[in-house]
Parts: structure tokens; sequence; C-alpha cells
């Protein structure tokens, strides 16, 4: 069906490209390299003039234990932030799938976090937990109960996650609504006659069937948490206190903009530009290779 | 298990056996609604029978057999299997199985894991339960298919998984809704001639749905024809056949002709039966004498090139068509203006489209339905 159109010249083809060629030369590839250049430069300490030093950036970033310690909070951040918005996603989801009066009000508000913007959904949350001026924050001071997420660490990396979450269940919800609807009801049917319960057919027929889509959101998951929470971040704590919510993305802003170590930032964005492109390739393989049926 | 199976310990309510029913259905009736989808339908079915809810698309037999399955729940009435109240329970908890007509097997799991799920579910060890599996899958003539995924395997294939899934429960009442319509034409029949042997060999109790008459014929011990949610007519596929109770029957199963006649009954059993200017002597049927209507097969009429004689109606070809093993004729009656389909097994000498023809009816073929 498909009808392939053979270009004589490579001229025109090239021109026809030229403008999607440029759009990515200039703001990927571009950045991109200069970020690989500078990763490979020092800056004296007045920033008047830098020489090439190879890889050592890259070597002092991995030996230096607040990297490492940033690296550790992000791992935990990332995974907690992916698990708790799949998870909630999912049983949103199946609350959703099931035929209830006004399920298309309930599926249009559950979409609207999505459209705010991360540092917006952090003052929101902000106004909920701040202990002096937050409504739970300052119910749960009247109870005697000692909450503080500017002075307690494991507090504030609690905020940060659940408000990071929060803001990309509605994406997921999504997807698992458009995952769970293409799941044929006969399916479903076959197995409740085969004598299995509702849990029962929902972790050997729906969650399996689901797998290929938890697998694509799990990666963008992990990638959202990685890059894009850097504004709940900011807006909530400025990685504190004492570094307890400092993730490598933040990281990379307090050194190369607060601290100007512009050498160095660009050594770390290069190595989460790394592991990005790592988890793409990991999750491209398993989809394409394991989760078919 | 449940308190409904207690209150009401039900005997059988056909007189046939000792035995209850298979499945009985107590004037049940099925909403969505203000759509009534199956209107006060009664009936029982025997052990060991298969048994077809036949009829056109919307009448309300596949909405009956999920009722029987348990993926509905009755407005009113109640439903028993093996004399028990299910009523109440859900699909989960009956014990019958289902050949759905997408097959509907689980596309991620293979076909040995396909026919183990019911198994498991119910709590079976997994060798034993891979062994009974095993045993059904041979069965259907699967054996060597264990490893595979459904998306592997034809359509047929797919379709006797569905089955062996089924069967392996061993449960009291096997259900298939339309088990053929994905087949091509070949594979139907021989299919349709496996699942009536295996129904026999493994003495099980089917109900079985499906629009096509001739399938119906085929397969059943007794046929229910439905029509807007109630039951017309039930009885052996002869009993349909042969002795339809009016004319959606005889022109749904058979697709006979209907012709506008006056009875007048002589005696007890028969009747004198005016078809324009001809005239033949049928048994009336308990039809009350006045207007009714004959209806007849299309293979149990004839033609003849000459003019009609005693007991032949005038009539005039307008379509000819040759199918390959008979004739098939559109004559419209000269008396009545009524159209008739003829078939023909006489190939030789074809008659002409705008010929003029005598029309005989062979009353063995013939039957008074009322108007």
């Amino acid at each position: 069906m498909r009808k392939n159109v053979i270009f004589r010249g490579k001229l025109l083809p090239l021109l026809l490209l030229l403008p999607q060629l440029v759009i990515t030369g200039l703001f990927f590839f571009w950045p991109a390299g200069q970020a690989i250049w500078s990763s490979m430069l020092r800056e004296d300490a007045f920033g008047l003039s830098s020489n090439f030093v190879g890889l050592e950036n890259f070597t002092d970033v991995i030996l230096d234990p607040t990297w490492r310690a940033a690296a550790g909070t992000t791992a935990v951040f990332a995974f907690s932030v992916a698990i708790l918005a799949l998870s909630v996603a999912l049983l949103l989801a199946v609350q959703a799938d099931k035929a209830i009066r006004g399920s298309s009000l309930y599926k249009t508000l559950l979409i609207w976090p999505y459209a705010v913007a991360p540092a917006v959904a952090a003052v929101l949350w902000l106004f909920l937990f701040h202990p002096q001026i937050g409504l739970i924050g300052r119910a749960l001071s009247t109870a005697q109960i000692a909450w503080d997420y500017r002075l307690n660490g494991g507090q504030a990396m609690l905020l940060v996650i659940v408000a990071s979450a929060w803001k990309q269940v509605s994406y997921n919800f999504i997807f698992f609504l458009a995952g769970l609807q293409s799941i044929p009801k006969s399916v479903l049917e076959a197995a409740a006659i085969d004598g299995a319960r509702p849990v029962r057919r929902f972790w050997t027929v729906v969650f399996p069937l689901l797998s290929p889509t938890s697998f694509f959101l799990l990666t963008v998951n992990l990638v959202y948490a990685f890059f894009d929470t850097f504004g709940v971040i900011h807006a909530l704590t400025q990685g504190g206190p004492a570094k307890a919510t400092e993730t490598l993305i933040y990281k990379v802003y307090i050194d190369g903009v607060e601290n100007l170590n512009l050498g160095s930032s660009a050594a770390q964005s290069v190595i989460l530009m790394l592991i990005v492109i790592a988890m793409t390739v990991v999750q491209f393989r398993f989809i394409e290779r394991k989760v078919h049926y | 298990m449940n308190q409904i199976l207690q209150d009401r310990p039900q005997p059988a309510a056909t007189g046939r056996s000792k035995a209850p029913a298979a499945v009985e259905f107590r004037a049940v009736s099925k909403r969505y609604g203000p759509v009534k989808a199956v209107q006060d339908v009664s009936f029982s079915i025997t052990r060991g029978t298969l048994v077809t809810l036949l009829g056109p698309s919307g009448c309300g037999k596949t909405s009956t057999l999920r009722l029987v399955a348990g993926l509905e729940h009755p407005s009113e009435g109640r439903i028993l299997i093996d004399g028990q109240d299910v009523t109440h329970l859900s699909a989960a908890e009956r014990d019958v199985s289902m050949v759905f007509q997408s097959y509907a097997l689980f596309p991620h799991m293979t076909v040995m894991e396909n026919v183990c799920y019911g198994l498991r579910a119910s709590g079976i060890r997994r060798a034993e339960a891979e062994a009974m599996a095993a045993e059904k899958l041979a069965t259907v003539g699967l054996a060597g298919f264990e490893k595979r995924l459904p998306s592997e395997l034809s359509g047929g294939q797919q379709q006797r998984v569905a089955v062996a899934r089924a069967i392996v429960l061993e449960p009291k009442v096997l259900l298939f809704d339309e088990p053929l319509s994905n087949l091509d034409a070949k594979l139907r029949r021989r299919v349709r001639a496996d699942i009536r042997e295996l129904q026999r060999k493994l003495d099980l109790t089917v109900v079985y749905v499906t629009h096509d008459q001739e399938e119906a014929l085929a397969v059943s011990d007794r046929i229910i024809v439905m029509r807007s949610g109630v039951i017309v007519q039930d009885g052996t596929p002869r009993d349909l056949y042969e002795r339809p109770s009016n004319r959606f029957i005889a022109d749904f199963i058979g697709n006979a002709n209907l012709l506008p006649v006056t009875i007048r009954r002589t005696d007890a059993v028969m009747a004198e039966v005016r078809v324009g200017s001809a005239s033949l002597r049928l048994p009336h049927r308990d039809v009350a004498d006045g207007p009714a209507e004959l209806a007849v097969r299309p293979q149990c009429l004839s033609l003849r090139a000459r003019p009609p004689g005693q007991g032949e109606l005038p009539g005039r070809i307008r379509k000819a068509a040759y199918l390959g093993d008979h004739m098939e004729y559109e004559v419209v009656l000269d008396e009545l203006g009524t159209e008739l389909l003829v078939e023909d097994p006489a190939m030789a000498k074809p008659l002409q489209e705008g010929a003029a023809v005598a029309v005989a009816l062979d009353p063995a073929g013939a039957v008074v339905v009322p108007a």
C-alpha cells in the first residue's frame, strides 16, 4: 500500500529535511555538544580563563562524596515518585474504568493537575503543609505532631515526593485508562467464568496485559523525576534541609548557577544525559523483546 | 457458600426424570433500562443434551446465554442450575463454562496456561492441573501445541483451545456463543460436527447460541427459537421444520413460501385448504376455519411448462438462476399475485424467464399455519 517516492538528486530531499535538521541541531545537538565540551574545561577562580583538563571533571564528580550522596537521594526520590505516581494512577484508572455515573466528569477532573506548572504545584502543596501557614501543617502542629519539613530531612523528602508524584498521576492515569479500555471485555468475562474472582482477575489478566503501558510509564516517570522536578524542589525546599532533598539535577543547578563551577556542573549534566540515554535504550529493548505477546 | 442455596432446595420441574434439570429458567426477564432483552422466559434443559437458542440478531438469545453464565443477572425470575438456585451468584461462583464468539483466550498466556487457568483459580496444584489440561488438549487434537501463544495459532486452533479450556473444568453446563461465526465455511461443518461428537462423548449439557438455522438443525437435540425476547417455539429440529407453530418459524426455519389460504375443517384431523382456484387436503393442526397461511418449502414446489391441471396454479417465471446443484426460480402466481421461491433439481432443460408455468404443490412439504 505504501508508495515510495524516489528523488533523483540529493539536494531536494536535503532541502525538505532542512527545517527539522536546523531545529534539532540548534536546540539539541549544539547545547549538548557545548555541555560535553564544557565538561572537559576548568575555569580559574575568577572566571577569566579556562583550560582543557580531559576527563578530570568526571573523576572529580564521581569521587566527590556530596555528588554520591545526591545520586543516592535521586535514586530514592525518583523510584518513590515513580512507584507512587504509577500505583495511585493505576488505582484511579481501575476505578474510572468501571461503568459509573459521572465517570466522564471524574476523568476530566483527574487530568487537570497535569496542566499545573511544577513550581505552582509546589506552592499548592506549600499552602497545605507549611508549618505556619499551611492548612494541614497547622493542624499537625495543633495535634502536637512535630511537623516542619524545613528542619526535618525525612519530612522534606516525603513532601517533595508527594508533590512531584501528584503532578504526574494525571499523565499516568490517561495512559492506564487507555490501556484498560483496550483489554477486551470478553477476556475478563472468560476469566470470571473460569472461576477467578476480581482480585485474581486483576493480577493474572489485567495487570500482565497492562505491562507494556506500565514499562513505558515507568521510564517516563523516572525521567520526569530526574529532570522535571527541579521546580518542585526549588520552590519547596531548595534542596535542603542539609541537602536532604538535593537531587542530581538540583546539584547541577547549585554548582553551575550558584557556585559558578561550570566545568563540574557540565560534567554532572553529561552524566545525567548518559543515565537517561541508558534508561531509554533499556526501555525500548525491553518493550520490543520481552513485554510482547 | 451462600445462603440462597439453602432457602429453597428445588425439585425438578420437568416430569421426565427424577434428576433435576441441568438448567432451568423460571419466568426470567432481563431489562436494560427501558429495553426488555428477555421477557418472561421459562424452559428447562435435560442433562446431557445439546439445546440451541436460535433467532435473528437482537432476539435475546445471547442475553439468555449470558444469564445462564452469570455475566448478566435477571431483573425478575429465577435461574436454577442442577437444581440449585443460582439467580444471585456471580459467573465465578457458577459451575458453567463458556466458549466465546471471539474465543477470548488470554493473549499473554501459552496454550497450556490458558487451559490451566480455571483449574489453578480453583486451587488445583500446577502439576495436577497441567496433567488434566494436557489430556483435554489431546481430546481436541492440540497435543504438542502447549508452549504456543494464542497469536501463533490459526482461528480454528484458537477455538479448540477455548473448547479445551471450557471442558477441562468439567462444568455442569457448557455454553457456546456463536462458536462458528469466525470460521470459514468449510471449517464450520467440521467444527460443528466435532462439537456435537464431543458433547455426546463426554455426555455434556450444552447450550448453544446461533442465528444460523441450518447450523441449529444440524447440531441440536432441541431448539428454542426466540424473537423479540420471548420464546416462539421450543421443540426438536424435526418439530420445528415440519410443524412450525406460526409463520415466523416457517419462514425462519427452512425459508418457506407463505401463501394466503382459506381452510375448512372436514374432520378431527384434516381440512380442505383452498389456494386460489386449487384445493388441497391437509391436516388442519388445530388452526381455526377461515383465512390462514400455507407454508410451502421451496423444494416441494414443482413447475411444468403447460397449462395448469387439477390442483395446480397458473404462474409466470420472473427470474431463473443456475446455482450449480439446482435451479432457483422466482415465480409470480397469476391469481394471488404472490411471489414464490422454487428450487428445482432438474437442471437439464431449465425454464426460461417470462415463461407461463403450472405450479404444483407437494402436500408433504406444505403445512397450515395461523394467519
